[in-house]
């Protein structure tokens, strides 16, 4: 029997550096050129089989723009089991914004979350102003695991989601839902329930 | 916009670092206390009622995604000097150690007529028109003593004084009801929680709002609400930014909390104060069967004031303070000049109190609804236990900017789930 494993992984970088367009690509294998800012989906899912079946679901949360202006929450943050830190190998800046999220990441995340650095745009590889020696040399400075990828042709993009499948704990019992609410099951009330349990006034007394 | 640099304002949970920063900035934070991370405490002690209004927007909103909820594990109410659990139905008032033999049987009647009210059928209505009849006639018709009618008017139907007794009493049989049901519907008690404390509402909403193309902006100091030679709303300085909007909206703190503001405009005034006391425990309430949660609502009454004192517990449970750790905010409005001596009834259920944090806040409202000049205020948190009353602001703020009711409409199915 094939097992299945849930997690959330959460994007990070600076503005326009194909955040959403990774994703775009390694969920639906679409690519747009005009892409506006991220609009619309709460978040996507993907699935990833490895070689011995098992099965991995990633929760994808976009940052839907709140990394402009410091307004990442916590929540957005809190119980992601891995995270891809994305930079434009075309500007050298990008990079820099990456290190600071990684060093955010290591303050606000859990310390076990697997991260991985990921320069973005190698269609572009003409232009390119940081060079692939460098950022692997970061990332393994900082234990990261490191790609290149184009969304836009979609070279590299289901390696690095792959790599990082194979590299997450796959020895804790499958979850019902992601990785949010990975390890013990969803404990808490549902809300949605609600049609059921109102008509239950009489008969639930709590003796 | 927001000049924190978290989520929330008012309504934020805080962790160790930014409490000692907020409320004693020159103290380092104590080490026996846990990790700084596993902290998020509430600023304002509120519960959400499971058969409210807020429920019913986090339902549809579909925010419930990102968040998680708990039971409160129990709600219980003050009466002669002990606190006991509030019976909801007319199996728990005959058990319930409120009430004696007679009083009793008096308090079942009072319940079932409340269960088995039917508008449309006047056989169920025992003579009383809910519409007509105030509730103190009602109380009487059921011959229920003045402490019985304390937990019902305070721990039931949440009023925070007797005036509603002089009212007619629809309101409060609705009131009971929304108790009642939202009690039926987890058990424990008529509250839910969200896991990582209230802050993370805000957060929520804020993520939603972000999906559908909102933008936010945290740590960004507001300096002048900007406005036209009419007095009519242009836009938000920050530093030597403007940004203009045609309307703005926003809490009391950003438009002159009670001063007056520039051009000498008062657009808030004060109408009471509220004093809570962020009190940290190293053990459950004692007499709530070491409940990992509790409300407890001291009816004014049964300590001699006109406001009920209520008392907001949670714990490592919800996942806002470190194992073995309780938080208990007491909170009452403000009726003397020694507001924390108030707190006294509250804090002394709470047993050996480890550390407290006390703090008067000024309740705030809005001079003028907003349709003249584009400004809109809304009301401070009040001291109410629960969220309806801020919802009902909110959708009274939408009303005003809109020109029509806030209607949740039913949406397409989602695409992406």
């Amino acid at each position: 029997m094939s097992k299945q494993f849930q997690f959330k992984l959460v994007l990070l970088g600076e503005s326009a550096v194909g955040k959403s367009s990774l994703v775009l690509r390694f969920v639906k294998d679409q690519f747009d050129d005009y892409r506006e800012s991220t609009i619309g989906a709460a978040f996507l899912t993907q699935t990833v089989t490895l070689e011995d079946q098992t099965t991995v679901k990633f929760e994808i949360w976009d940052t839907a723009g709140q990394e402009r202006y410091k307004s990442l929450a916590p929540m957005y943050y809190r119980n992601a089991n891995c995270a891809v830190v994305v930079y434009d190998i075309t500007q050298s800046t990008s990079l820099e914004k990456a290190k600071s999220w990684i060093r955010e990441l290591q303050r606000q995340a859990d310390p076990n979350i697997v991260i991985a650095l990921c320069g973005n745009k190698l269609d572009l590889a003409a232009r390119r102003q940081v060079s692939q020696e460098e950022a692997k040399k970061y990332a393994e400075e900082e234990g990261l695991m490191w790609g290149e990828t184009s969304a836009k042709t979609g070279e590299g993009v289901s390696d690095i989601f792959t790599s990082i499948a194979k590299k997450l704990p796959l020895t804790a019992p499958p979850s019902a839902r992601a990785g949010a609410r990975a390890g013990p099951a969803r404990t808490g009330v549902d809300l949605n329930k609600q049609a059921a349990a109102g008509q239950g006034q009489g008969e639930q007394c709590n003796c | 916009m927001d000049r924190n640099d978290y989520y929330g304002g008012d309504s934020a949970s805080l962790n160790l670092t930014q409490l000692y920063r907020k409320f004693r900035p020159d103290q380092a934070v104590p080490q026996d206390l846990g990790r700084d991370r596993d902290y998020a405490v509430d600023l304002i002690p509120k519960f959400i009622i499971a058969s409210g209004e807020l429920t019913r927007i986090l339902v549809h909103t579909d925010v419930t995604r990102y968040l998680e909820f708990k039971q409160i594990a129990g709600s219980f109410v003050y009466r002669d000097g002990k606190i006991s659990k509030v019976p909801s139905t007319e199996m728990e008032a005959v058990k319930s150690p409120l009430m004696g033999l007679f009083e009793k049987r008096r308090a079942k009647k009072f319940f079932e007529f409340l269960q088995n009210w039917k508008d449309e059928d006047p056989a169920t209505h025992q003579g009383i028109d809910l519409d007509k009849d105030t509730m103190a006639q009602v109380y009487e018709k059921f011959g229920l003593e003045p402490g019985t009618q304390d937990f019902i008017g305070h721990a039931m139907a949440l009023y925070l004084d007797d005036d509603y007794k002089k009212g007619i009493a629809r309101p409060t049989y609705e009131r009971i009801v929304l108790y009642t049901s939202s009690m039926a519907r987890y058990g424990k008690s008529p509250y839910i929680y969200p896991l990582y404390g209230l802050g993370e509402l805000p957060q929520a909403f804020a993520r939603l709002s972000a999906i559908y193309g909102g933008t936010y902006m945290l740590d960004k100091p507001i300096d002048e609400i900007v406005t036209d030679a009419d007095g009519k709303f242009v836009g938000v300085r920050s530093g030597n930014e403007t940004v203009k909007a045609k309307q703005v909206v926003g809490d009391p703190s950003y438009f002159g909390a009670g001063k007056s503001a520039e051009g000498g405009k008062v657009r808030v005034v004060e109408e009471g104060k509220v004093v809570r006391a962020i009190c940290f425990l190293k053990h459950p309430i004692p007499g709530t069967d070491d409940a990992d949660s509790a409300q407890i609502i001291i009816p004014q009454n049964q300590v001699g004031r006109r406001n009920d004192i209520y008392i907001a517990c949670v714990s490592s449970t919800h996942n806002v303070c470190a194992k073995d750790v309780y938080v208990a905010i007491v909170s009452t409005i403000v009726e003397t000049d020694r507001p924390e001596q108030e707190l006294a009834p509250g804090l002394q259920l709470l047993g050996p109190i480890h550390d407290k944090f006390v703090s008067v806040s000024s309740l705030y409202t809005p001079t003028s609804g907003g349709e003249a000049d584009n400004i809109f205020i809304t009301r401070s948190y009040d001291a109410t236990s629960h969220f309806e009353t801020v919802v009902e602001d909110v959708q009274n703020v939408w009303k005003r900017m809109n020109g029509k009711d806030l209607v949740l409409k039913k949406r397409e199915v989602n695409v992406e789930a």
